[in-house]
């Protein structure tokens, strides 16, 4: 039971992923893909915390902070480049 | 770890991803970049808290960690969603006809 459930989470944050990925390939606008960027990574946080469920190895969550706050600020400083061409 | 504490994690990982499809979905669908900010933004940080409460249930002993983590979101997310709206803006991508009112161009002093 719990081992479908979590399946099945898996399979739905890998669709939400393949939706935003579309949309970052596809986007019209530059800042139509820094959305759909920092949609990817807000969801790979969810995936890396799910990976550390998976494997049983702790030292993943500290991965998934580390990542959260480089993603941060990658798209702060993207969003500053196009609002002031830097 | 078929306990009733895994059945609801196992629930609650099953609500927070479906909130990330329905993100996803909504910023392929929305047809202007303030609906995709709106749609993306806010329904993923949702569908991220509650996968992470969801794991919290399935493993009691990483908590701690794990509320650090939704705090971090909770922080940034918000703060990335204004800049990027902010950014759409100023860079003219949201000038859009159905825009009928721009009191942020009013504040900057600008002609809408």
């Amino acid at each position: 039971m719990v081992e479908f459930l979590i399946g099945l989470a898996a399979t739905l944050a890998g669709i939400a992923f393949l939706l935003a990925l579309w949309r970052f390939i596809k986007g019209p606008s530059p800042a139509d893909r820094v959305i759909a960027f920092d949609v990817l990574t807000v969801i790979s946080i969810s995936g890396i915390v799910g990976s550390a469920l998976v494997a049983g190895r702790v030292i993943y969550l500290d991965v998934a902070l580390v990542y959260g706050l480089l993603s941060f600020l990658g798209v702060i400083v993207i969003a500053r480049y196009l609002e002031r061409r830097l | 770890m078929d306990s009733i504490f895994g059945i609801i994690g196992g629930l609650f990982l099953v609500a927070g991803t479906s909130f990330l499809l329905l993100g996803g979905l909504g910023l392929v669908r929305m047809p202007d970049i303030y609906n995709r900010i709106q749609a993306g933004t806010k329904a993923t940080t949702l569908g991220t808290l509650l996968t992470l409460l969801g794991i919290a249930f399935l493993e009691p002993a990483w908590s701690l960690k794990l509320l650090l983590i939704g705090i971090f979101l909770i922080f940034t997310n918000p703060i990335s969603s204004q800049v990027l709206a902010r950014a759409a803006h100023r860079s003219g991508l949201g000038k859009l006809p159905a825009n009928q009112v721009d009191r942020l161009a009013e504040d900057f002093g600008e002609e809408s």
